[in-house]
């Protein structure tokens, strides 16, 4: 019991992550029609920009002390933040411990502006050409951008710790009355979750309940109605763009804490956040969440010794044989719409 | 000529000829000269140029032809690797058979992903056959290469031993690839002058494969099979409203190119006895996407180019250093050396994929129609400036079919 | 005018292709010229360096690189000389290799065995290089080993830990300077016994490729022999990212160590998991929990940053040692780059040296008397104290690290801090040991 309450949680968790990967996937295919191979690499900005708060907040002069030597034998150079001589030390290093979290405010502009410039830059002269090229040319920007970090932040992980007050991990179990360290989980994963819910409900009511939402949902319904009502469509869905790279940025952001960021972080995730989409459905939002929640929750279960046991690699193929089995049950996804992008 | 119309038994012609003298046109540099880093014309080079030739025609006439985007296809290259080693293993050297079961292993392994993918179109049909290549992969990574069932030997890639069966090995015969005899590392190196130029056995084996396949290519394409296949791609609903079935024919298609792959796996094979199961990985599918897209989709020859364009860049520009540069730009002033050097080292060596990316947008903004459409261009170009103003027909583009 | 037909098994089967090229047209039997594959007839001699340059072992592959060119320099004759000057063979003077000026190609493994196999090839076929050295994955060194031996140049692997390449896959043409997943066993598994206990439950996260396993069972035999017993071991794929599903069971599972038998951003993500829950703060078995990582190197120590703190593995070599090799190496690279070198850079380091200075012993270029030549041969001074290149399987002998991530570190570069030098004879093993059985040297290849 407590070891399927474990499995749920970190399928939870594991689905945050290709929820809301696939819920910007979602947005920018059924907004504006494009397969976008470069939403991997917005999520890998994202958590690139907590790296690079983390790195301001770090910056530092350096005093030489006699007292200590170097690898070299050199006397050695010790660095101090300037936030700590600004602020005093320990505001200096309670910012610099709550970077993560900080890096929010700081991602949700940049977001928004690198998804307005790819959009009005790069996107905006695809829409009417074949998907093919869209892949194309998404897949060269996602090559540049992640070599462009690379250049500037080395192919080595970097960590992004979480908050003190907020790593290291609760005995859950202990509450439900199971033996003490039968459900132990990390504070930061609860964390990631509960962000996730936030945002995809964050979304969802924009959507709903906004007359900004409505025309934009208008839009993805009958985009050439909504045109000849004299409603400048093209520049909501431009903001919709926006919206989605800023909401895989926060889930890039969010995720530094859970596994150190890389600059091909992105690429891990770009085929799993299309499979997610397409299992869901094509143009459905709801299933994009659905089915990122389902298959975070399948792969954790397959990867428990109980399932390798039985079928030996489980853990490696489960979620491409969902895929298959949702694909051939259902021939538009779990919740798609027909005549999208199915020719 | 051979039931081609003119105009296809030239471009066959021209591309023989380019195949056959490959050796001299891709080692234009004398091989002393600092020119010579970009010199392609290495037996192992000219061998992957046509080899992924080979795959991406075939990618083409599934996707070029019928528009169904297949993102598994390195499935079938893979299976076909592990067959053709599998033969070395089991029979002997000799490459025809392995090739041969290379091409009938792909193809039965694409008549069953095909006949499943094929029930769904569109980004689900691309879905499923990356699900399915993804699968095979991990699988043949590590469930597959276990010690009780070795069938991939995963990560290290599946490998001749001494101690393989290799029952048909001859006590003469050579201890690698070879035709009958003929090793495919046999290499004649002539050299004129300041040039060298390699003559590879294993080059000319694949050369005269792929002028066999890509002549298969156009008749598929010229046929009423391709004429059914194009009609999928433009408007299946109204085809099957017609009564016609569409599926046996992109079926057919499907699994034609499979055997492409195949072929090309097995290709791989003979020239360098190793399959390893990266050439399975949904990047290797990627690949010969953009390869097919890069150099013109739907077209005959855009494939080719699509992939030598990659391969090129893959092999050529990443063993580009900063050595190499200093030596290039020695000339220069030391500051201005430096500065230079400074300037191009993000783009070779570590960095020859952001090169690759750039240019994958450059030609998909400037050139719709890959690669190809650039060739015409720089040819109607040149015709209007000889001829002079007399461009009003010629000036259009189509397709280089 | 040269004909060049490389074989794999050596020099008594090239006669047969010899003899069966001789049915083929004149113009593939032109007499051959070379008496080996890329005979250096010039003033210089080209060596190839096959690193990983991008993809996730871009920054190992770099550090190898720097490390190489380090090398080529003292060589050369050029910069302080480095470990020339603490190297017990004299037979290098810097003035190249036997009188050659030593340039170098590079070339980019890709960490994949397919182009790293390409690069290697257009080393050989294109720039002429005489011997491939580097890679940093086991995948690539037993591809490329077997490649070099077709071709018929000299392999030094660089950063390989499987048993395997010196074991079932070992070829005549090739050296591993590295030490291997036995050796970590061997010397990790009386320091865990001081630390921790002889009764302790452990288990193992592998991952699921070739080094995983071999590293797995190195481990767990050698752990079991102790007396620890083993819980599970699960084997994660190799293309996760996140590991918080393989270790979520752990504490439940009455194992009081994890043993992470992970490698890069594996290990990184791995590790980083496991400190997110807390296993380093519980109680298990009224023993406090430990987590082992068998295989450590400094870039990933790096990347793992804070979760390394008092995690125990081994090492091939590390920068702090004391000996006076290590000290010149460390100098003249940290001189160079402002750095201390990885235990990776060391490795591509001294095999250079070492088959410069086989080279001029041998005093041919020639393969064959390249292996005569390091074979079974001792030396000092490359760091590591005493250390032998073992005749039978091409796996060099040398002192063990073991180390721990250190609690206090002073500065980016002592994330790790060295707590036992495992003398050599500790480490040994017959060559027929069941984990290297099966496979076979074969005859060194000369090519041509």
């Amino acid at each position: 019991m407590d070891a399927i309450l474990l499995q749920i949680l970190n399928g939870l968790d594991k689905g945050s992550a290709y929820a809301l990967i696939a819920l910007g996937l979602t947005l920018i295919f059924g907004t504006l029609g494009v397969v976008n191979f470069a939403h991997g690499a917005l999520f890998m900005i994202g958590a690139f920009c907590a790296v690079t708060l983390q790195k301001i907040f770090n910056l530092s002069y350096e005093v030489i002390d006699e007292t200590q030597t170097d690898f070299l034998g050199n006397p050695l150079k010790v660095k101090t933040p300037y936030v700590e001589s600004w602020f005093g030390p320990e505001m200096g290093a309670t910012i610099i411990d709550w970077s993560v979290p900080l890096s929010i405010l700081f991602a949700i502009p940049i977001m928004l502006m690198v998804g307005y410039v790819m959009e009005r830059g790069l996107i905006k002269h695809f829409y009417k050409r074949p998907h093919a090229d869209q892949i194309l040319v998404t897949f060269g920007l996602a090559i540049v951008l992640q070599e462009i970090i690379k250049y500037f932040f080395g192919a080595n992980p970097i960590q992004t710790p979480p908050p003190a007050a907020l790593s290291g991990s609760v005995d859950l179990g202990l509450a439900l009355g199971f033996d003490p360290n039968a459900i132990v989980y990390p504070i930061w994963r609860l964390v990631y979750f509960l962000f996730a819910v936030v945002i995809i409900g964050g979304v969802f009511s924009f959507l709903q309940f906004t007359t900004f939402g409505m025309v934009v949902r208008a839009g993805m319904a009958d985009r050439e109605t909504v045109g000849l009502l004299g409603i400048n469509i093209d520049r909501r869905f431009t903001i919709m763009f926006g919206i989605a790279a800023a909401v895989a940025g926060l889930a890039g952001v969010m995720y530094g804490p859970l596994n150190p960021p890389n600059y091909h972080m992105g690429m891990d995730f770009l085929v799993l956040s299309f499979v997610v989409v397409v299992v869901g459905g094509m143009g459905s939002l709801p299933g994009a969440v659905l089915a990122g929640f389902l298959l975070g929750i399948l792969e954790s279960f397959a990867s428990t010794t109980w399932a390798t046991t039985t079928i030996p690699g489980i853990n490696q193929i489960i979620i491409y044989l969902v895929a298959i089995i949702v694909l051939l049950t259902r021939p538009r996804g779990l919740m798609g719409r027909k005549g999208v992008m199915e020719e | 000529m051979l039931g081609l119309n003119k105009k296809d038994t030239s471009l066959l012609i021209v591309v023989a000829i380019l195949t056959l003298l490959a050796p001299f046109i891709l080692n234009p540099f004398p091989s002393d000269s600092a020119m010579a880093q970009f010199n392609a014309g290495y037996p192992d080079l000219m061998q992957r140029f046509v080899i992924f030739g080979i795959f991406a025609i075939g990618f083409n006439i599934l996707f070029g032809l019928t528009g169904y985007l297949s993102f598994g296809h390195a499935a079938f290259l893979g299976v076909g690797s592990y067959s053709a080693v599998w033969m070395f293993k089991l029979l002997s050297y000799n490459v025809i058979p392995a090739i041969a079961l290379s091409v009938v292993v792909a193809g039965l392994f694409s008549v069953l992903i095909g006949y499943i993918s094929l029930r769904r179109s569109g980004i689900y049909f691309s879905i499923l056959t990356l699900a399915f290549a993804q699968m095979s992969f991990a699988l043949a990574y590590s469930v597959l290469s276990n010690p009780k069932f070795n069938l991939t030997n995963g990560e290290t890639g599946l490998q001749v031993y001494a101690d393989d069966p290799q029952i048909l090995q001859g006590a003469n015969a050579p201890d690698l690839p070879h035709l009958f005899g003929l090793p495919m590392r046999a290499t004649y190196t002539m050299d004129v002058g300041a040039w060298s130029f390699d003559f590879n056995a294993g080059y000319y084996l694949c050369a005269v494969i792929m002028m066999v396949v890509f002549y298969l290519a156009i008749r598929i394409f010229r046929s009423p099979f391709g004429m059914m296949l194009r009609a999928v791609k433009s408007n299946q609903q109204r085809m099957n409203y017609t009564g016609l079935n569409s599926k046996p024919y992109t079926l057919a298609a499907f699994v034609i190119s499979g055997m492409y792959a195949g072929l090309a796996g097995g290709l791989m094979a003979a020239m360098d006895p190793l399959a390893g199961a990266e050439r399975m990985q949904w990047t290797a599918s990627g690949e010969v996407v953009l390869m097919t897209i890069l150099g013109g989709t739907g077209t005959l020859i855009g494939p080719v180019l699509g992939a030598g364009f990659i391969k090129y860049f893959e092999n050529i520009f990443s063993k580009i250093n900063d050595n190499v540069l200093h030596s290039w730009f020695a000339f220069l002033p030391d500051g201005l050396e430096d500065a230079v050097v400074f300037i191009i080292h993000p783009f070779i060596g570590k960095g020859w994929h952001l090169t690759l990316g750039i240019l994958f947008m450059l030609v998909v903004i400037y050139l719709p129609g890959g690669l190809v459409e650039g060739g015409q261009r720089l040819l109607n170009w040149i015709r209007r400036k000889s001829v002079g103003g007399d461009d009003t027909r010629e000036g259009k583009t189509e397709p280089a079919e | 005018m040269s004909n060049k037909s490389v074989t794999r098994r050596g020099v008594l089967k090239s006669g047969a292709v010899t003899s069966a090229g001789l049915a083929l047209p004149t113009i593939f039997t032109a007499s051959s010229a070379a008496a080996y594959t890329n005979e250096p007839t010039g003033g210089s001699v080209t060596l190839g360096f096959n690193v990983p340059q991008t993809g996730p072992y871009a920054e190992e592959g770099n550090d190898e690189l720097l490390a190489q060119q380090l090398a080529v320099e003292h060589l050369n004759g050029e910069g302080d000389g480095g470990c020339l000057n603490t190297f017990t063979s004299k037979a290098l003077k810097g003035n190249g290799i036997l009188g050659k000026k030593v340039e170098f190609v590079t070339g980019d493994t890709q960490t994949k065995s397919d182009a790293a196999r390409a690069s290697a090839k257009s080393m050989i076929e294109k720039d002429g290089a005489i011997m491939i050295n580097g890679g940093s994955s086991s995948g690539v060194a037993v591809a490329v080993q077997g490649l070099c031996q077709e071709a018929g140049v000299i392999f030094m692997a660089g950063l390989t830990h499987a048993n395997d390449t010196t074991g079932k896959d070992k070829k005549a043409n090739g050296f591993r300077h590295f030490f291997n997943a036995y050796m970590s066993g061997a010397a990790l598994a009386p320091v865990l016994a001081k630390e921790m206990g002889t009764d302790r439950r452990a288990y193992h996260l592998t991952a699921d490729y070739n080094w995983g396993w071999t590293q797995e069972e190195s481990i767990v035999a050698s752990t079991e022999a102790m007396g620890w017993e083993t819980v599970n071991t699960v084997k994660t794929p190799l293309a996760s990212t996140d590991f918080s599903s393989y270790i979520a069971p752990v504490l439940n599972s009455g194992a009081d160590v994890l043993v992470l038998n992970h490698y890069g951003g594996n290990m990184v993500n791995s590790l980083t998991n496991a400190i997110q829950f807390g296993l380093l703060d519980k109680v298990v078995n009224g023993k406090d929990f430990k987590i082992v990582v068998p295989l450590y190197s400094e870039l990933m120590a790096a990347g793992a940053g804070e979760n390394i703190k008092g995690v125990l593995g081994s090492m091939n070599w590390n920068w702090q040692l004391q000996d006076e090799g290590t000290k010149a190496f460390v100098k003249s690279f940290g001189e160079k780059y402002g750095k201390p070198p990885s235990n990776s850079a060391q490795t591509c380091y001294a095999q250079v040296l070492l088959y410069a200075d086989a080279c001029e012993r041998a005093g041919t270029f020639n393969p064959c008397g390249v292996v005569e030549a390091l074979e079974g041969f001792e030396f000092d001074g490359l760091g590591n104290g005493p250390t032998l290149y073992r005749a039978d399987d091409h796996q060099c002998f040398k002192d063990v690290l073991v180390v721990r991530g250190n609690m206090n570190p002073t500065n980016a570069y002592d994330t790790l801090e060295i707590v036992e030098i495992t003398p050599r004879a500790q480490v040994e093993y017959a060559p027929d040991h069941p984990m290297f059985a099966g496979g076979e040297l074969g005859k060194c290849n000369p090519g041509a």
